[in-house]
């Protein structure tokens, strides 16, 4: 975006930025649904999965789209509608503030924010919120059992997903994730720099922990109790229908997408390759047409990693409530403080 | 002993589940799913298939036991007494009874077979066609004519096994 903006005026970079995050948060979304919970989960389970809306049941989403639109807008009598009605929009707008740090290509971001890290985190959060009022205001007690189960479960994961990131934070010794990436691309494991050094071969521990959050933040399976169909029906999101549940379900596949592309930032090298490959030192010696690249690579790496989260939920059952917890506290946390304790030395030893 | 199984390390079985999954997926990408897209194929049904009832309605002698024996009333018969011709010659003509209306409410229908079985006369038969249904709930009311139509679906009676009675 910056690259543009010799020529761009302002309201015309503000409009690139917005129409650019909504690629980056549908996009992703779409893909997901489409690829993943359409047509792998039905390969899985030896069935093809919708084959009628377009070639191979491509269009089934824009039909299922269009179903959800003209649905009435259903809220339940004792709710707090007003409340009830913003929750999903919460929970879509943490979606929305999440992509906000996320770099794309050398000069391709919305915004290069020193605390990237920091920020995307807290951000990510907000989501707890979101979900928890809707759990409240649907004046349900299914409804309430899952946003609280919901709140808790999240909590208890953010924790870990923090620590994780920590690891990388030290070791790349920048909250930004623009520095994240170069530091990744120009790095060496031990004095070969050919595939530069992406932190999931230094930080692995750390890459498992986060991916594992990331399932959990998500609410997928193998930790979804919070919306455990068979006994709280469909926990917090009960009560919504029509838009509003589409609402849930494009922040449900969005945040996993976000939560993937961060992951590849983190610890996969994000939109960069090795800088040895061009002979560029810095990110001011990248060609221009990484910009173009970029965003391809780090589709690229978002895809491989919803793979892997999206085959996790298909094979899965799911944990009980208090096994759930003491994996996060027990064996998690603890295992990503050590993580950091350990990277923290190694960082001050070399 | 059970408990010492069970003690074994739980990740080696969560790689085998993945893998189970994703050994699915390559299945069916290369040989094709389970399922098939029914509108454009159909499985044939099974030989033995509850799929509807069906009229043979030169053997029905409007006995009613049929109807007296359905456990939800969804068969309707309407008969009357005529004369039919003397089996020989110079005989009385015989009095037999005319089916006027052999009705069955599929609506109602549970398809519980007992019509079938009750059957003194082999009038009543199963047959596996299946798509029948309408889109109003009345229509699935289906007189005798388009239950004999059904009786072109049912299948030749399988060969009964070595020692088994015919009825």
């Amino acid at each position: 975006m910056n690259l543009l903006a010799t020529d761009i005026p302002y309201w015309g970079q503000s409009l690139l930025r917005v129409l650019g995050g909504l690629v980056a948060v549908l996009l992703p979304a779409g893909t997901i649904v489409y690829l993943f919970l359409f047509k792998m989960m039905s390969f899985m389970q030896s069935r093809l999965g919708p084959m009628e809306a377009g070639p191979y049941g491509s269009m089934q989403l824009l039909a299922e789209v269009g179903k959800w639109m003209q649905k009435e807008d259903l809220a339940p009598a004792a709710a707090d509608h007003r409340i009830f009605k913003m929750a999903p929009l919460v929970v879509l707008v943490s979606t929305f503030l999440l992509v906000v740090v996320i770099p794309f290509g050398p000069d391709a971001w919305f915004t290069n924010f020193s605390v990237g890290v920091f920020y995307g985190l807290a951000v990510a959060s907000i989501s707890v919120l979101g979900i928890l009022i809707a759990g409240w205001a649907s004046a349900n007690k299914y409804s309430l059992l899952g946003g609280l189960r919901a709140a808790g479960q999240l909590i208890a994961y953010e924790l870990p997903m923090v620590l994780a990131t920590l690891g990388v934070v030290i070791q790349a010794g920048s909250m930004n994730l623009q520095d994240i990436v170069v530091a990744q691309n120009t790095g060496e494991i031990f004095g070969f720099s050919g595939l530069g050094n992406p932190y999931i071969f230094t930080q692995f521990i750390g890459f498992l922990i986060f991916m594992i959050a990331v399932q959990a933040e998500l609410t997928q399976a193998p930790f979804d109790m919070p919306i455990a169909e068979s006994e709280l029906v469909s926990g917090y999101m009960t009560e919504y229908s029509g838009f509003r549940f589409l609402i849930f379900f494009i922040a449900e596949f969005a945040t996993a997408g976000v939560f993937a592309l961060i992951a590849s930032v983190l610890f996969l090298g994000g939109w960069g390759i090795p800088f040895e490959w061009f002979g560029w030192t810095s990110v001011d010696d990248v060609d221009n047409w990484m910009n173009l690249a970029g965003p391809v690579i780090m589709f690229t790496k978002m895809l491989v990693l919803t793979f892997i989260i999206m085959w996790v939920r298909f094979s899965f059952p799911r944990f009980r409530e208090d096994q759930l917890q003491t994996f996060a506290w027990k064996i998690l946390i603890p295992l990503a403080l050590a993580n950091t304790a350990i990277t923290a030395t190694l960082k001050v030893a070399f | 002993m059970a408990k010492k199984k069970s003690k074994k390390p739980k990740t080696p079985g969560l790689f085998k589940g993945m893998g189970i999954t994703l050994g699915i997926l390559g299945h069916t990408i290369k040989d094709g799913a389970n399922t098939v897209q029914y509108p454009h194929e159909k499985e044939t049904p099974p030989i033995r298939a509850r799929g509807v009832i069906a009229l043979h309605e030169d053997n029905c002698t409007a006995c009613m036991l049929c109807v007296r024996s359905c456990p939800d009333w969804c068969i309707y018969i309407e008969g009357h007494k005529q004369l039919a011709p003397p089996r020989r010659a110079g005989g009385k003509p015989r009095q037999v009874n005319h089916l006027d209306r052999f009705d069955i409410d599929y609506a109602l229908c549970m398809y519980c077979g007992i019509c079938v079985e009750v059957c003194p006369f082999d009038a009543l038969f199963w047959s596996p066609e299946y798509e029948y249904s309408e889109p109003k709930i009345a229509d699935l009311l289906h007189d005798k004519n388009k239950l004999g139509e059904w009786m072109e679906t049912v299948p030749e009676a399988p060969e009964l096994e070595a020692g088994a009675q015919k009825k």
